[in-house]
């Protein structure tokens, strides 16, 4: 089988990158680490590439707004071949400061095809601090997400993050979130029941943690499936009796299956 | 120039604004209602209003949460109006991104002297007068050494004009200049030279340098490059630099008289005597120890093919003044010093211990200028989240200690370490070389005032009156592309030496890297500068951050700045080591500094100082034993030293990097507290990480020698505990003492040192007798306060920090009970051994029986729980440390929300009569684990020859309860009781 191709984007202060390289090869692709100066200038090029993954971390400082610089960067400088790399079918993951600038870029959720408005933010946690803990996550069955195709039970996964509280612009957006399967997963308790703070970390509106676009192809969510690929990933792999896989591998599984399938 | 306001729209969360109000009214007692905030980009640029105006929309503002407004305000509705930022020249890493925005959003570039300052503009509603307002500032939402603020009321600010051209800095057309300095002069004007030029040189190396300007030969070679018989301010400067303490660790090589008991004795050097000698003679018994005090950071081998890096450091005096930026530079700093060992290393973890004043230290008994010990912790707190958070490195292990001797002079330790290759393009990484014709490469930030004197300022004591121009902010993204960048480069082969700008700045990299080769040549005018009008002698030893220096042969220099424009990274040719036997150094082809290598390097005098120990006279207390323990369990489990620290632990991220496997915090319910962090930072194989580190200072109080031993087994203890193997442990000393000097103003000084002494020679008997080598280390010896005339001096306070290895981390295994019924044993044998533990602390008294270490049982002991965890026969492990036998049970228990029962008659004890003293004995060498019955028999077999004894069980009934010898309850309670206890202190 061909392995698909992963352009793991690079910028100043992205820093899961390898956690992403690792889980995507877990999964079987093949991941690249491109800084954005070398597709803006240096003679690379997204075309290569089936999968965009804009991963973790505090891209320029997480300065102004987090995302924010570096989805302004991407849309004036690499706006053409991120339609292009769109209109060929190809998929694009966001993980945290990557789900933040797809936001801020306005990738997501990208309705009516258009892929260029904002219309949803993530903002500062009502805790007004960076935390760290780990979250259960129900996924939505009814969504078209590809990357989560197939999980039926909880996701459990880190979240990492100072700005990630889901905020739609408007009960209209959140309904059409909604109505149109964007919403994939959302913060829950062990039990799948959705709960205040710390169930729901940010305070996120609805308990939103990830969405997609209307394809499932173009996919963000604030936690850390990278971050748990192995048994020994979960806080109490010594406690429980736990699979050798980590529950987030599936997402990127799902990745490299759907273009084994769908682009190889 | 333009000013932008971004502000929330109505009905949107403002989470700063209430965490400021959460602060006004907690810590500062004053009644607000309500603080909004709102950002201010002040542009200093030629813009059209269009522009400004799409700035303000497509870059500053979130069109879902926020509004703009750039030719009015947005502030309404307010009694007072609190605007806040960075003075002239203070890193505004803000302001730098908005100016790389604008230049991507527009497609422009902005030109020389163009930049963005942001402030915070904070509405506060309610009564509030204008002291009260003040205090606000100055208490809390800014820093004046560094900040600029200013208070508003409603009609002050409608009139007051928007743009303010003094919050950027006027460059002074200043003409560089290059200074002589007459030597030639007595003893008194000498000192009064080095005081004055913040230079800390003694006298005695001040006459040292003139002799050395005076010398007939020195002289002729100075005058065929222009220069005469007085040194220049660069060359003064560069001596300062590479002579202070800091540098050059005086105090711990100089020759010591030491008096103990009436003998005397003498010391040539507490490193080589102790920390080094006790290195030399383990590294008999080991492989794996691979650069060793030589380099940046220490060196072992940890796979087949890689190594692992290790360095502590301390940011004291900084942080004191500005404790974010002190604590940002300080985490940030560390992060060079793997980065900067053999060929460099990536960063994989970082560990953070700090000392503060108490967090409820009365406001009223403050002195001025110093600031609150809350606010420290808290700045603190956030310029480690930023440091480590930012670059992408896991802050996995770390401690919090509280004393009132730590209100002047708080300790703030960051660490970091890192991993290599052992092989780089066929060459050893763990060396460097330079060679001849080799360019001198500046990489990273850019020169400033900031920083200056750093290396000097933290060998002088803290003051009232201190001017710091050593404070600083750290710019965490331009050192990640810097790094990011750097090991493309390294893997590539494309430097042969790389060192890190500290202390000292160029004057010390450039000068330490010289030493490879014999000698350097650098053209000063060629570094790049954040604006004009630096001098000469700034130049060379400002200590601005995020810098590298490297050694790039001339073939390979093109591909090296292709690798640095790619990653959008500054970097210079500065020079060129040369075999002269010389620094030599131009500026604009004029010769600013001309000094032999070996007289830079090997000039400074040896000091020779006085140490004599006086045993403190402590007694053992007398009190009666209370016939109820469980509020004096509660009670340690509350105090401040022993509790949850939670609350910062879950601001850092110890989960980047995807190679975490024991968390800092463990527990059915992810909150108890994790004795060491074991980490995989080669993600597909088993072999772990793992990072523990030991502190005690109150054991100091009665005797530095057993606080040092202490310090040590405990590190030591943490990291077996989780599963390190016990022969593959390194450590590192981090010694933080007051000023060890004897003199008038100092005399306390001869004990001081003597307590150094006695440290040192434990570090040497303990690391010897557990085999466990020291790999690296760094002391800071002028933590004190000058108060009305007196000296705050903190007490001795050794970190040790360790590094081990865990061949397979899956056999790790963390302190919280797993399942009813699991039997309870505590291992290694308890003594009388309370002085200075939490158990007479909450009494208010110290004792004199500190605890001790018997290094011979506890490494058998050590290597007999290794092979049981490895056998997998051990559910949970956990050390006795503060609050002894019973805190590291109660918390074992509720970690694992269940109950537990021990009986005390069953405790393997010597010599003490009363259940207190069994229960809260702060003995070394001592666990408490639990084993499943089904292992009991193996277990025991295994144990046989250590001290141990099965002494209770794990219940499902949530109850935690100790009989004493008798067989009847002396502690009952609920776990949840307990928890509660340990959590509520910091739960903030």
């Amino acid at each position: 089988m061909k392995k698909p191709r992963v352009c793991v984007l690079l910028a100043a202060g992205i820093n899961r990158d390898y956690d992403a390289v690792y889980a995507f090869e877990l999964a079987g692709a093949k991941a690249e680490r491109v800084h954005v100066n070398e597709l803006a200038d240096r003679g690379k090029s997204l075309t290569d590439h089936h999968i965009l993954m804009l991963g973790g971390g505090f891209s320029f400082g997480d300065d102004i707004a987090s995302g924010k610089v570096l989805a302004n960067k991407l849309k004036y400088k690499l706006r053409d071949q991120i339609q292009r790399f769109i209109r060929d079918g190809k998929l694009v993951l966001g993980i945290c400061n990557g789900f933040q600038v797809m936001v801020k870029f306005g990738l997501l959720p990208g309705f009516d095809g258009d892929y260029e408005i904002q219309r949803v933010t993530l903002t500062f946690n009502d805790s007004g601090q960076f935390e760290d803990r780990w979250v259960y996550l129900k996924v939505n069955p009814d969504s078209k997400c590809i990357f989560t195709r197939g999980i039926d039970s909880l996701l459990y996964a880190p979240v990492c993050h100072g700005e990630g509280k889901f905020v739609p612009g408007g009960e209209g957006v959140l309904s059409r979130l909604h109505d149109d399967g964007q919403v994939v997963v959302q913060y829950v308790d062990e039990k799948g029941n959705p709960g205040d703070y710390p169930v729901n970390p940010n305070g996120s509106v609805d308990h939103i943690a990830g969405i997609c676009d209307k394809t499932g192809r173009l996919f963000g969510m604030m936690p850390h499936p990278e971050d748990f690929v192995r048994r020994t990933h979960h806080p109490r792999w010594m406690r429980e009796s736990l699979p050798e896989e980590g529950a987030g591998l599936a997402i990127f599984r799902n990745a490299v299956e759907y273009v084994q399938r769908e682009l190889l | 120039m333009w000013r932008v306001e971004v502000g929330f729209r109505p009905g949107v969360v403002d989470a700063l604004g209430n965490s400021v109000k959460r602060s006004i009214l907690e810590d500062l007692r004053i009644l607000v209602e309500d603080v909004r905030t709102i950002d201010v980009y002040t542009i200093k640029a030629d813009l059209a209003r269009d522009q400004v105006e799409k700035i303000a929309r497509d870059l500053l503002t979130d069109p879902i949460t926020q509004e703009f407004s750039f030719d009015g305000t947005l502030a309404r509705d307010f009694s007072r109006l609190i605007e806040v930022g960075y003075k002239p020249g203070v890193t505004d890493n803000v302001g730098m991104t908005t100016v790389e925005g604008i230049e991507d959003l527009l497609g422009i570039e902005l030109k020389e002297g163009e930049s963005v300052h942001t402030s915070r503009l904070y509405l506060v509603r309610g009564e509030l007068s204008k002291d009260q307002a003040e205090l606000i500032c100055t208490g809390l939402l800014a820093n004046p050494i560094i900040e600029h603020f200013s208070i508003w009321d409603e009609t002050g600010w409608a009139k007051r004009r928007r743009e303010d051209a003094s919050y950027f800095m006027i460059v002074k057309t200043h003409k560089p200049l290059v200074a002589e300095v007459n030597l030639d002069v007595g003893d008194k004007k000498l000192v009064h030279i080095s005081e004055e030029g913040v230079l800390s040189l003694s006298l005695e190396e001040m006459r040292k340098i003139r002799a050395y300007f005076k010398d007939a030969g020195v002289l002729a070679e100075r005058k065929k490059v222009g220069l005469g018989d007085k040194p220049t301010d660069v060359e003064l400067e560069m001596l300062a630099q590479t002579w202070s303490e800091h540098c050059k660790h005086k105090v711990f090589n100089a020759l010591i008289e030491y008096e103990e008991d009436g003998k005397f004795g003498l010391i040539d050097s507490i490193f080589k005597s102790y920390i080094r000698r006790a290195t030399e003679e383990i590294a008999k018994e080991k492989d794996w120890l691979v650069s060793v005090f030589v380099d940046n950071a220490g060196i072992i081998s940890f796979t087949g093919d890689y190594n692992l890096v290790f360095k502590v450091e301390t940011h004291n005096h900084p942080s004191a003044l500005d404790p974010y930026g002190g604590a940002l530079t300080g985490i940030v700093g560390v992060n060079r010093d793997p980065m900067g060992t053999g060929l460099g290393a990536n960063l994989i973890f970082n560990t953070d211990v700090f000392c503060f004043g108490p967090p409820d230290f009365p406001y009223d008994k403050l002195p001025p200028k110093v600031l609150h010990p809350k606010r420290i912790f808290r700045g603190v707190r956030k310029g480690v989240e930023h440091g480590g958070n930012k670059i992408g490195i896991p802050t996995v292990n770390g401690a919090i200690l509280f004393d009132e001797a730590y209100v002047y002079n708080p300790l703030v330790y960051c660490g970091t370490g890192g991993m290599m290759p052992k092989k780089i393009m066929g060459r050893d990484s763990h060396t460097k070389e330079v060679h001849p014709g080799d360019l001198i490469v500046m990489v990273g930030g850019r020169i400033g005032k900031d920083g200056i004197h750093g290396a000097t300022f933290s060998s002088t004591k803290l003051e009232e009156a201190t001017s710091p121009t050593a404070v600083q902010i750290g710019a965490p993204i331009v050192q990640k592309k810097m790094m990011d960048a750097l090991l493309e480069a390294r893997d590539r082969g494309l430097y042969n030496a790389i060192t890190d700008n500290g202390a000292g700045g160029l004057s010390s990299s450039v000068g330490e890297m010289a030493q490879f080769c014999g000698g350097c040549m650098v053209h000063l005018e060629k570094a790049p500068t954040k604006y004009a009008g630096l001098d000469p002698w700034e130049l060379w030893v400002s200590e601005s951050q995020e810098r590298m220096t490297l050694a790039v042969p001339p073939n390979k220099i093109d591909e090296f700045m292709d690798i640095c424009r790619k990653w959008d990274v500054e970097a210079m040719v500065i020079g060129e080591f040369q075999p002269t036997g010389k620094v030599h150094v131009l500026h604009k082809g004029k010769t600013v500094l001309y000094l032999d290598m070996d007289f830079v390097h090997e000039g400074v005098p040896q000091l020779m100082l006085k140490a004599r120990w006086e045993r403190p006279s402590r007694e053992e207390p007398d009190f009666e034993q209370p016939t109820d323990l469980s509020p004096a369990l509660k009670a340690i489990l509350s105090s401040l030293n022993v509790c949850s620290k939670e609350w910062v632990i879950r601001q850092y991220d110890h989960e980047v990097q995807g190679g975490s496997v024991v968390k800092p915090l463990v527990g059915k319910n992810d909150d108890g507290p994790s004795d060491a962090a074991v980490i995989r930072p080669l993600l597909a194989r088993k072999e772990g990480v793992v990072v523990s580190n030991g502190i005690n200072p109150r054991y100091g109080l009665i005797d530095a020698y057993w606080m040092a031993a202490s310090a040590i087994d405990e590190a030591v203890r943490n990291a077996v505990a989780v599963g390190a193997n016990p022969e593959r442990i390194a450590m590192l000393d981090n010694f933080c003492w007051g000023n060890p000097i004897l003199s008038d103003e100092n005399p306390e000084g001869d004990f001081k040192l003597a307590q150094l002494v006695r440290a040192a020679r434990a570090c040497y008997h303990t690391a010897v007798g557990l085999g466990v080598p020291f790999i690296s280390g760094k002391d800071s010896l002028h933590n004190e306060y000058r108060l009305e005339g007196k000296t705050i001096s903190i007490p001795p306070t050794l970190l040790i920090s360790a590094m081990s290895v865990i061949e397979d981390s899956d056999k790790a295994v963390t302190m919280d009970v797993k399942k009813p019924g699991d039997l309870v044993y505590i291992l290694g044998v308890t003594h009388d051994e309370l002085g200075g533990s939490h158990y007479y602390m909450i009494n208010d008294c110290v004792g004199s029986n500190v605890p001790r270490v018997d290094t011979k049982t506890a490494r058998s002991l050590y290597r007999t729980l290794n092979e049981a965890i490895q056998r997998g026969l051990i559910s949970s492990c956990h050390d006795c440390s503060e609050g002894g036998l019973a805190v590291a049970a109660a918390e074992s228990a509720f970690a694992g929300d269940l109950g537990m029962e021990i009986g005390l008659r069953e405790v393997p004890a010597t010599g003490l009569e009363r259940e207190d003293k069994v229960l809260f004995s702060e003995s070394n060498g001592r666990f408490i684990v639990t084993v499943s019955p089904t292992h009991q028999v193996e277990f025991e077999k295994l144990m046989k020859g250590n001290t141990f004894a099965l002494i209770g069980l794990v219940l499902e009934e949530k109850e935690f309860r100790i009989f004493d010898f008798k067989g009847c309850p002396i502690v009952r309670a609920p776990i949840e009781d307990l928890k509660e206890a340990w959590q509520r202190p910091l739960r903030w």
